[in-house]
């Protein structure tokens, strides 16, 4: 009995171990023209998932193969091995959401090298190993444009506070860099920012912090969370302690993380790009890289397809970029259109 | 004479623990003077609701440790569940919530016999059992959600309520938190099994050949842990109102840590329920407080690890010195 056990056992591990390799030669058999490579930052990620719904969409209108992956954590270490595998496949492109500004450099020069269009999107590489980024937002839009909207929602003057990612995080830094900016108007001058709590995409620490920034300062007014658990962590402590219209929450979020908050006003309105908008631009970008139809130069336009032309800018960290355009505002009037969407 | 030296014994042991309960308190006149908030009546229940799932949790794993075992699949065991219960309200709104904390149950239960099965029958090593699991578990409950979350607008009220209702002004999770913890000192001191347990765990051997039924005791032990993951599932979901795949991650390094804060021994045997209590209170203080006393983001994890190696520290010391005057006493 133990015998047929562990043979049928072993069977199972080899046909396992085996499985993925016979998909793989089965791919490469199958000649398809252009193959473009997108890399998320892990599984899992509803935002993630849309964004790769809208590059396989350009790239599919085109008629070429998509190849969409992510590692199971986000780290660079899951990410390097999968470009590793992208070069050793030679596809056309490799559009990646970073999960290391610096990290992927040598990897993704070796692609680079194997003249492999790089173009990442969301979340940037350094200009080194990249041939343009596909910029969802303004960071100084973003920062600027938060501010703002808490500054309608206490009326003008009051306590507000910031809930972070992580401490580390450069995309949210950056924001918060605008937010300070902003505040430093005189506009601003009867708005006190109290502080700045980083939840770390974590939803006990997130809730956790909240409660803490609604103790110590009793008369907060709005908390802005530019990041999707924060600003959902945040709604919820305010649902639960009725302090529905007394603290406001605003910042930038997953419309089907934040329905339930937006419809029952602990968050008047928020803000993030379209993530298919913003997949569907990076299609249309590295096939426009891969073609040779631009370099990543400024001052090259193209055509991306139902999102009309765009043209490449210079970026702050001095590479390049394409910018998709202002952040989109939910509020209560859009917000059922959106939920089950993202 | 005999049992003169029993009583003296037992009121070394509930020392230890007072000598913990002591730090906490000192802890908490800290915290207290830098933020006159933090002893109010509102923030303790914030406190002891924030401590309450990890509560529920040290009872398990307080059971798993005595038997010198360690599961480290329950951060895996608390998403699937969570995920499927949420899943299934979402689907069919009309589910009672009773249903959906017994079918988290359902779900733990069934890993944890697995992994006690492989432990007590396959002779596998606790540690790689349950690292296997983990990853099963984690891996699972990606493929059965696809990738979404589910959110708190897809939740219905009655299901939010398991986490957020009251009953005369308490919050549910501390009422079930404080049954089980009156389900679990019956059951550990009172019930054979629950004296087995203890048996198994300081010395295997002469527990088996006494007939203790070693291999059906450390099953039990892993099922229980499990149940209790499935149900912290069922009240991590509907507490924050989301279930996502990558829910209580490395969650189970909280419950360890905080079970052997509470001076429960690794290697098996040594342990009592008042002192996992406290582990989780002090671990869940920590929570709550760090962000009131605004000290940087940096600083906060430096302190927290300060304050778990001390409590650790003073633990030790008071039971070296208990178990010293113990023998002294003896001689005598």
């Amino acid at each position: 009995m133990r015998k047929v056990c562990v043979t049928v056992l072993a069977a199972v591990v080899i046909a396992a171990v085996l499985a993925p390799a016979m998909v793989f030669s089965a791919g490469a058999r199958e000649e398809v023209g252009e193959r473009h490579a997108y890399i998320f930052k892990n599984t899992g990620n509803p935002f993630g998932e849309r964004l790769m719904d809208g590059f396989a969409e350009a790239v599919e209108e085109h008629g070429h193969q998509a190849i969409l992956r992510a590692p199971d954590q986000p780290t660079a270490e899951g990410q390097i091995q999968i470009i590793e595998q992208l070069i050793a496949q030679n596809v056309d492109s490799i559009g990646i959401s970073a999960n290391d500004y610096d990290a992927l450099s040598p990897v993704l020069r070796n692609a680079m090298n194997a003249e492999i269009a790089v173009v990442p999107s969301d979340s940037n590489v350094n200009p080194e190993s990249r041939h343009v980024f596909v910029n969802q937002a303004d960071p100084e839009q973003i920062g600027r444009t938060l501010i703002q909207g808490a500054y309608d929602m206490i009326g003008g003057a009051g306590q507000i506070a910031i809930l972070s990612a992580t401490s580390t995080a450069t995309n949210q830094n950056l924001w918060i860099e605008w937010m300070q900016e902003e505040l430093k108007d005189s506009r601003y001058d009867d708005v006190e920012l109290v502080r700045i709590a980083y939840g770390d995409d974590l939803r006990d620490k997130s809730v956790a912090e909240t409660e803490a920034l609604l103790r110590s300062y009793p008369d907060l007014e709005c908390i802005i969370a530019p990041t999707t658990v924060g600003i959902a962590a945040a709604s919820l402590v305010v649902t639960d302690n009725d302090l529905i219209g007394d603290v406001h929450i605003t910042g930038l979020g997953l419309p089907s993380e934040m329905a339930e908050y937006i419809t029952n006003g602990a968050c008047p309105f928020m803000y993030l790009w379209n993530p298919i908008d913003l997949g569907y631009l990076s299609g249309y970008t590295s096939m426009a890289v891969a073609s040779g139809e631009i370099t990543g130069a400024v001052g090259d336009t193209f055509d991306a397809g139902r999102l009309g032309s765009f043209e490449v800018v210079e970026a702050m960290d001095g590479g390049t970029e394409v910018l998709l355009g202002e952040p989109f505002m939910f509020d209560a009037e859009n917000i059922d259109d959106w939920k089950e969407v993202y | 004479m005999l049992s003169r030296m029993r009583r003296m014994y037992q009121g070394a042991e509930s020392f230890r623990e007072l000598g913990l309960l002591g730090f906490i308190v000192l802890v908490s006149a800290g915290i207290q003077l830098r933020n006159p908030m933090f002893l109010t009546a509102g923030n303790i229940n914030t406190l002891l609701v924030h401590a309450s799932i990890l509560s529920i949790l040290v009872v398990g794993m307080l059971m798993v440790l005595l038997t010198r075992g360690i599961d480290l699949s329950i951060g895996s065991t608390i998403a699937l569940s969570g995920m499927v219960c949420a899943m299934t309200v979402a689907a069919n709104p009309g589910v009672p919530p009773i249903l959906s904390l017994l079918q988290g149950i359902m779900i733990g239960l069934i890993i944890g016999t697995i992994i006690g099965l492989l432990v007590s029958r396959f002779n596998v090593l606790p540690i790689i059992a349950s690292l296997g699991m983990m990853n099963i578990v984690r891996g699972l409950t990606y493929v059965v959600s696809g990738g979404r979350w589910v959110s708190a607008y897809q939740m219905p009220r009655p299901f939010l309520q398991i986490a957020t209702g009251r009953i005369l002004g308490v919050n549910h999770l501390i009422i079930i938190a404080v049954v089980i913890y009156l389900i679990a000192y019956y059951f550990l001191t009172y019930t054979r099994t629950g004296r087995q347990i203890y048996a198994v765990g300081s010395n295997p051997d002469a527990a088996e050949i006494s007939g203790i039924p070693k291999k059906r005791v450390i099953c039990l032990v892993y099922m229980i842990m499990g149940a209790l993951a499935g149900l912290a599932g069922v009240l991590w979901v509907a507490r924050f109102a989301s279930a996502q795949g990558n829910t209580a991650m490395g969650y189970e390094l909280n419950v360890i840590a905080a079970v052997v804060l509470g001076g429960v021994s690794l290697t098996g045997g040594s342990g009592k329920l008042s002192g996992v209590i406290l582990g989780a209170l002090l671990f869940g203080m920590l929570s709550n407080a760090l962000p009131l006393i605004d000290v940087s983001p940096f600083w906060q994890q430096a302190i927290q690890g300060v304050v778990i190696l001390t409590a650790v520290w003073i633990n030790v010391v008071v039971k070296r010195r208990n178990e010293q005057q113990a023998l002294l006493r003896r001689e005598i």
